[in-house]
């Protein structure tokens, strides 16, 4: 068979029998309604599906009966038109046999469709548009482990693809569902594939599929004909080898790229979707039919009339048994799957679900109980087979010895569960068994170490909190001990200052460790706050990462209120902190400045961070970029308001002109800053000049006649900033000489300020001399007069010194 | 003789220079804490139970690294003896019964009715995973709950049950394969003739 692409191999791989042409000898089946349809609420990876339906509730065909619950979820819709009979536990297509939540609808037998609402000029749609819809037409890859479509195909859009590749291999034997739906439905899947290719827009679309399906090729090939589109997607046939529709090797097949350990195709700029889901996607957009059939192979032995039917999804499967004449005496196993992959199947009761590409009902010689397993030989036949290059021998040792971190070494995850190496191997060893149980150890051994650490997280904060909330208890139990000495100490603090301030002092102390409590208690509060906001944004860029839209926008609200609650606190704060600095700072303007500044640069911040993440999002093409860009103007009014206030506080504060010595080095430091400013705008504006009259010489030189340099408006400019400098330099000299006059008074103040020290000292050594002198008194009466005298003596001293002190501080207050 | 106080003196000269070496080494990259019990830590299960005779795993965890017994702890059960006895280097020991029996993993869950809006389950929870005020009703987060037991002896009405998490198609995994020697006497090439029969 001919290939317009070239193929390359994959490693390893089996040619077990095919068994394909039992299922292709009667034509596309259509089994009538069963008496009840069962719909498991979990037919996907990822989150169960959310029922939007009662009990007793009627449906149309199509309804929409659960809705997808998270990120990785998926919509489900009535199959049929009817009435909700129950949603409770059923057995369902599971390898473990166990039950899980299903809806049950009761068919009235109408087939009363509900509206449908397709979208037939999805050309002239938004991507997002299409992709959301997918998305609410329940669409989720048909091929294997049905992962919901529109995130595969999200992912898609963040990347530049060179390959579409569509996935029509069906390597396991007996399997023809994907056949003969290339049969029965060729031009469906080509425009399925076109939608696919709009919406990825990938270099290259190709259809891989393997030689052992004539027929479909032929039909595939006279439709892209047809249609004049062979140019544009290209038929790749591929040997018939299991496992060539694996996606890792149907992606080596064609393009010879291996997809890394641990990564997705998309990260190579593939990606592989299903005939399955591209005839779906046809059917949901150009018909407005969402998912509610597929198409099933019916096989195996023990059937009567094997073949592939259109059922719908919920149908039990001991009905399509029925339908296919299933002689139950015969039937020794039933696997869903293939033989390969599949499971067997514990309850014929189970339902199709939008992943069942086959029923096999084997018969004992068909599907004989697996041979005893024997000790491994090293005979590595396994290794030859395994299309993941791995080496299963080891493998099996590790897992079989249970040490799984040696397993997870050797790229047990990459294993594709494919079988081939339980195929060859002659000890009969069910190597696939081993892995699969070291899988799920590992996850399982993952989760709890992840639920532990949480769980060890939460202990943590609790602890902190009962230490926190223990020390809060001891310092109010203190507080409340002993506030009187708190007001002795504030005395002791200010015993020179005289009685009036004294008091004001004290009056001020005692506001204080209130004030500083509170305070202490808001900043503690928005540290946690910002903390909190902090793991917040972080949480928001990752799940910016990975475009988890609900997560994004939960995150976002709650970054919005972590944000305010941040923006309370310091607005509290900075009200109860300005009266708790006005003993220690003398300008009260400082502290607002500083405030100011310190909310300027987290608004510049903010618009900064802002920025980025548009930037981000215009690179990723995100849907958030609107509310992102839409935040962003807010964002910069606010940083232009706050440096507006700060900067008029700025001059309020220079303006203030009290003349104490802090202030007046304030000030003299703000006329220097100033200064420079003046003299950095002057250089400016030099330079500037310098440049205009150089490209006036440049002009000249290149001989333009004067005119046209006056045109050009560089005379003018150079003008413009002569009168700049000129006024800039006026401004320097007198801020210069406001300097020198404002550095003055401080310069005054020192020798006064140790004039009232020394005066200080003689009062309080007079107090101290008056003191020792009663005592002496106490002492030795019998000198009392003398020591009276001599007391009397050092009062006067001390009240001249006193008077002398006060005077000194009505000079330096009135400076 | 010099050539012997070279090769002291070049020897004298390394010594000195890998003890700096070494010295500079022990100060840059020194390590706070004690990190094996923070390995320790780590393999416990984390329920915070106590009923290893410590109050949390941690203190758990100082206590096997000051050399208490590492089969203390019956939520961890054999797997968590085996991981602490390859980290250690010990003998695996069975799980000691005086500290409880290794149990399934269990959830509590509040008899919602009979709650009488106590608190006292909420202040015994290790992992704040009880929600509820004075005199309203009590609720446990299944998700956050580590199946301790603490919260069922302060209980005054006993209204709390421990119930087992059955497995979901979610949690689900795999059975190990028996192995070679499942089925003895089938090993003989000839004891496999009915099944060959049957396959032809």
């Amino acid at each position: 068979m001919p290939s317009d692409v070239t193929v390359f191999e994959f490693h390893g791989g089996i040619h077990p029998e095919q068994n394909k042409t039992q299922s292709l000898q009667l034509p596309l089946g259509n089994p009538k309604l069963p008496d009840e349809l069962v719909l498991p609420l979990g037919q996907h990876i990822g989150q169960m599906s959310r029922p939007l339906v009662k009990v007793g509730d009627r449906v149309l065909k199509g309804q929409t009966i659960a809705i997808n619950n998270g990120f990785l979820s998926s919509f489900l819709h009535a199959p049929t038109s009817g009435r909700i009979s129950a949603i409770e536990e059923r057995a369902i297509a599971h390898p473990s046999g166990l039950s899980d939540l299903c809806i049950i609808i009761e068919p009235d037998n109408k087939e009363t469709w509900c509206e449908l609402r397709p979208m037939p000029l999805w050309q002239e749609s938004t991507k997002t548009d299409v992709l959301t819809y997918l998305a609410e037409m329940g669409i989720v890859g048909m091929g294997g482990a049905g992962f919901p479509t529109q995130v595969k195909l999200q992912g898609a859009q963040k990347n530049d693809l060179d390959y579409l590749i569509i996935n029509a291999a069906e390597c396991e034997p007996y399997i023809t569902a994907d056949d003969m739906l290339i049969r029965e439905k060729t031009s469906h899947l080509v425009q399925g594939i076109q939608i696919l290719q709009f919406l990825v827009e990938a270099n290259n679309v190709i259809i891989g599929i393997e030689d052992n399906k004539e027929k479909a090729i032929e039909l595939l090939q006279n439709e892209l004909r047809v249609r004049q589109l062979d140019k544009q997607i290209k038929i790749a046939v591929v040997p018939t080898k299991y496992p060539s529709g694996g996606e890792k090797q149907l992606i080596q097949l064609l393009t010879d790229r291996e997809v890394p350990s641990g990564k997705h195709p998309i990260d190579i700029g593939i990606i592989c979707q299903n005939v399955g889901t591209c005839s779906a996607i046809y059917d949901a957009v150009v018909l407005g039919q969402p998912l509610i059939s597929r198409i099933t192979t019916l096989t195996g032995a023990a059937l009567e009339h094997p073949q592939n039917v259109e059922v719908l999804l919920g149908t039990p499967i001991e009905h399509l048994l029925n339908y296919a004449g299933c002689d139950h005496s015969q039937l020794q196993r039933l696997i869903m799957g293939g033989p390969m992959m599949g499971f067997t199947l514990e309850n014929q009761q189970a339902p199709i679900i939008k992943t069942t590409n086959c029923i096999l009902a084997g018969s004992a010689k068909e599907l004989p109980q697996p041979e005893p397993e024997q000790a491994c030989i090293r005979c590595g036949m396994c290794e030859q087979a395994c299309p993941a290059s791995l080496l299963p021998q080891q493998l099996l040792w590790f897992t079989k010895s249970q040490e799984f971190e040696k397993a997870e070494h050797y790229n047990l995850f990459d294993c594709i569960e494919c079988g081939a190496c339980s195929y060859v191997c002659p000890s009969s060893i069910p190597l696939v068994q081993y892995y699969r149980h070291g899988k799920s150890a590992i996850r399982e051994a993952r989760d709890a170490t992840i639920k532990s650490d949480h769980a060890k997280l939460r202990f943590e904060a609790r602890k902190a909190r009962q230490e926190a909330e223990a020390a809060e208890k001891e310092a109010k139990r203190l507080a409340r001990k002993k506030p009187a000495p708190k007001a002795d100490k504030a005395k002791v603090d200010a015993p020179t200052n005289d009685v009036t301030t004294a008091k004001a002092d004290n009056a001020n102390k005692a506001e204080k460790p209130a004030n500083n409590e509170a305070s202490k208690k808001l900043k503690i509060d928005l540290a946690i706050a910002k903390a909190k906001m902090k793991k917040l944004e972080k949480a928001l860029t990752a799940a910016q990462e990975e475009t988890r839209t609900e997560e994004i926008n939960q995150l976002q609200t709650e970054v919005n209120e972590q944000k305010n609650t941040i923006q309370q606190l310091e607005d509290e704060l900075t009200k109860v902190a300005p009266p708790a600095k006005v003993t220690k700072v003398a300008n009260p303007n400082e502290a607002g400045v500083k405030q100011l500044k310190i909310d300027a640069a987290i608004a510049k911040a903010s618009v900064k961070k802002l920025e980025k993440a548009i930037k981000k999002a215009e690179d990723i093409n995100a849907p958030e970029l609107e509310t992102l860009k839409s935040q962003l103007t807010p964002a910069i009014l606010r940083a232009n308001e706050l440096e507006k206030s700060l900067a008029s506080a700025q001059e309020a504060a220079a303006k203030s002109s009290d003349s104490t010595a802090t202030q007046a080095e304030e000030l003299s430091e703000q006329a220097k800053a100033d200064t420079k400013k003046l003299k950095i705008d002057i250089a400016i504006a030099n330079a500037a000049i310098k440049k205009a009259k150089k490209n006036i010489d440049a002009m000249k030189a290149e001989g333009q006649d004067d005119a046209a340099i006056d045109a050009s408006g560089l005379p003018q400019k150079l003008a413009e900033h002569e009168a700049n400098i000129t006024g800039l330099q006026q401004k320097l000299t007198d801020l210069t000489a406001t300097d020198s006059k404002t550095e003055k008074p401080s310069a005054e103040v020192n020798p006064l300020a140790d004039k009232i020290k020394k005066q200080k000292i003689a009062v309080a050594l007079a107090k101290a001399q008056i003191s020792k002198l009663t005592k002496r008194m106490e002492k030795e009466p019998e000198k009392a007069a003398e020591i009276q005298l001599e007391i009397e003596a050092k009062q006067a001293a001390q009240t001249t010194a006193e008077t002398e002190l006060a005077q000194l501080l009505n000079t330096q207050e009135k400076n | 003789m010099t050539t012997i106080l070279i090769a002291v003196g070049i020897l004298l000269v390394l010594s000195l220079i890998f003890g700096a070496i070494l010295g500079f080494a022990n100060v840059r990259f020194h390590v706070e804490g004690d990190p094996i019990v923070a390995q320790i830590d780590a393999i416990l299960p984390q329920t915070q139970c106590g009923q290893c005779g410590h109050p949390g795993c941690r203190p758990y965890a100082e206590a096997i690294a000051n050399g208490e017994a590492i089969n203390h702890c019956p939520p961890g059960g054999q797997a968590t003896i085996q991981a602490l006895a390859d980290l250690l280097d010990v003998e695996a020991i069975p799980l000691d019964g005086d500290h409880g029996e290794e149990t399934a993993k269990r959830v509590a869950v509040i008899r919602e009715d009979e709650c009488i809006g106590c608190t006292k389950c909420i202040q015994a929870c290790p992992v704040d995973a009880i929600l509820g005020a004075a005199k309203q009703m009590h609720t446990v987060i299944a998700d956050e709950c580590t199946g301790c037991d603490l919260c069922i002896d302060p209980c005054p009405v006993d209204c709390i049950d421990m119930v087992e998490i059955g497995v979901t198609t979610k949690t689900w995994s795999w059975d190990k394969p028996v192995g070679p020697m499942s089925r003895p006497g089938n090993l003989i090439a000839s004891d496999r003739q009915p099944l060959m029969e049957a396959s032809h």
